[in-house]
């Protein structure tokens, strides 16, 4: 049994994986399949300061190896996590992180501000990458200068561990990543949803009501790992890679790319148990190469 | 209820229309508790095209085989796919999955289970879970013409069954709501499954009279669980997910223009 533990900035996680945001529901929806506490940590749905319906039905196409969505962060707001959900979650015992969502900056600093005075919340995702919405969202993860100043001001007001999401759909991702790093935060997650868009042609209609979508699954992985490995070899914080991991196989690769911890997204809905083979691939992986700490094998490609 | 994850055995699958199959699974434990309405998630392997389970109404649960069975449409690679399984392969189910239909009040006069094409697929268990409890069912089935009706002698087991055909070759000619049962009978409830027109043609009938209705819809989903928040349906209370807060909806939920 190898040492499986990593570290996030002050997050210790028994083992490096975790479900992606608007994969894994609360957590709850999985735990007739799987015993939650094995996890390294699950991130839940994108919480906004305010309640969001999310965009009209059809949300959800499937594509080749992959699926887009445009689902446009439906949830009911921070205080309705706070009140009703986090009570229900908080002790279930591995790290239930959140990504929170916003439209302007305000808003963002004010869902971490109340999410930083809850205890068993030990760290945020800031999600400056969702391209399903159009005000905000993405808007911040685009340029370093948005990134920066979204970053800063939840800094302030958010002791615990952040980490921020980026998106995929920006001409050089290292530069938000170093942005980023700069504005203090403790880590990044990558990538978010690629934009993309499918068309019906019998009905000549697009398959989505938003038009474009979000495209994830098995489809992005060559993308997101290359993604993983140029931000990993730019900047000095942890890198949470994800983007098509759908066994411990893909994991490993995003590890040996520099990533410290992964997150299973997409994979989730075709295998609900997922994770827990990865969790227990990775370990025989590193069984099997005499590795004793999958810190051993971070970065660890052969050029 | 609890969900499961389950290799399931294929013990027969017949193309029982040029476009249907009939599939049954079964598993070396005994299959777990499956409601009526509520269906499964079957994994595709082999094809990038077919990324995402498919979501199949559960179409009867035989205890004493310890089968479950599913009418699969065949309506694109996926069940094509499934059509396609043969006696002793394996497929991989999460169920069961979503909510049921609600059961009529005791002695409380007929029920009406209305369906039309693979929409006919849970009202059977639906029909079979009635009888068991004490109710008679009456089935209404609407099919383009005699060959496109699914399963008559199986319905019949748990009921009385009238047909509508759009060319006239079986039952009466025309949609199910135009059957002349609807005008000379009056049901305590109404269960609807098929295409939106035809369970809006039913939702319209049963508002007009007054009588509980159900529908169960079929909304494109990814995750089953409601996880992932795709298969969304337009409610009085919101967006609600077809996969866990249905897919069994009263009409008065519903934001349908009826």
């Amino acid at each position: 049994m190898a040492d499986l533990n990593v570290n996030i900035g002050k997050l210790k996680l028994k083992n490096p994986v975790m479900t992606a945001s608007g994969t894994f529901g609360y957590g709850e929806e999985f735990s007739d399949f799987m015993d939650l506490s094995r996890l390294g940590g699950f991130i839940v749905k994108g919480t906004t300061l305010h309640k969001r319906e999310g965009n009209p039905y059809p949300r959800m196409a499937e594509t080749p190896s992959g699926m887009l969505n445009a689902v446009g962060l439906q949830n009911k707001g921070v205080d309705y996590f706070i009140h009703e959900i986090y009570p229900r979650i908080k002790d279930t015992g591995t790290n239930i992180i959140v990504n929170v969502s916003g439209s302007s900056i305000d808003d963002y600093v004010q869902a971490a501000g109340l999410i930083n005075e809850l205890d068993k919340i030990p760290a945020i995702e800031l999600n400056i990458s969702c391209p399903n919405v159009k005000q905000g969202g993405m808007a911040f993860g685009v340029s370093a200068k948005g990134a920066s100043e979204v970053v800063k001001a939840v800094r302030a007001v958010y002791g615990k561990t952040l980490i921020v999401k980026l998106s995929p759909n920006v001409t050089d991702i290292t530069e938000i990543a170093q942005a980023a790093e700069d504005a203090g935060a403790d880590s990044v997650s990558l990538i978010n949803t690629l934009l993309g868009m499918a068309i019906d042609a019998e009905t000549r209609r697009p398959l989505l009501s938003t038009i474009t979508g979000g495209l994830s699954g098995a489809a992005v992985k060559p993308i997101a790992l290359r993604m993983v490995w140029q931000v990993a070899n730019k900047i000095k914080i942890p890198v949470i890679g994800l983007g098509g991991i759908m066994n411990w196989k893909d994991a490993v690769e995003f590890i040996l790319a520099g990533a410290t911890a992964v997150q299973i997204g997409t994979a989730n809905f075709i295998d609900p148990a997922v994770t827990l083979k990865v969790i227990d691939g990775i370990n025989a992986y590193l069984d099997r190469h005499n590795f004793s700490s999958v810190s051993d094998i971070r970065g660890a490609l052969i050029l | 209820m609890k969900k499961f994850i389950l290799d399931l055995t294929v013990t027969s699958n017949a193309l029982i229309h040029e476009n249907y199959a009939l599939l049954k699974l079964t598993h070396h434990d005994p299959l777990p508790d499956m409601l009526p309405g509520q269906f499964a998630e079957i994994r595709i392997d082999g094809s990038p095209a077919t990324f995402l389970r498919r979501p199949i109404s559960i179409h009867n649960v035989d205890r004493e085989a310890n089968e479950v069975w599913f009418l699969v449409q065949v309506a694109g690679e996926g069940t094509r796919h499934l059509a396609q399984k043969k006696a002793g392969e394996t497929l991989n189910a999460v169920l069961p999955l979503g909510n049921t239909f609600t059961m009529p009040a005791p002695l409380s006069g007929q029920v009406l289970l209305a369906g039309g094409g693979v929409g006919v697929a849970p009202l059977l268990y639906l029909g079979r879970h009635l009888k068991e409890n004490g109710f008679v069912p009456t089935f209404l089935l609407g099919a383009r013409s005699r060959k496109d009706l699914l399963q008559l002698a199986e319905f019949e087991r748990y009921g009385k069954v009238h047909a509508t055909t759009e060319d006239g070759s079986f039952g009466e000619k025309g949609y199910v709501t135009q059957h002349s049962l609807l005008k000379e009978n009056s049901f305590s409830r109404i269960y609807a499954c098929g295409p939106k027109p035809m369970m809006a043609s039913v939702a319209r009938y049963a508002q007009q009279h007054d009588t509980e209705c159900e529908v169960s819809l079929e909304n494109k989903m990814a995750c089953g669980i409601g996880a992932c928040l795709c298969c969304v349906e337009n409610t009085t209370e919101g967006h609600l997910c077809v996969c866990k807060d249905g897919p069994v909806f009263n009409i008065k939920k519903l934001l349908w223009q009826i």
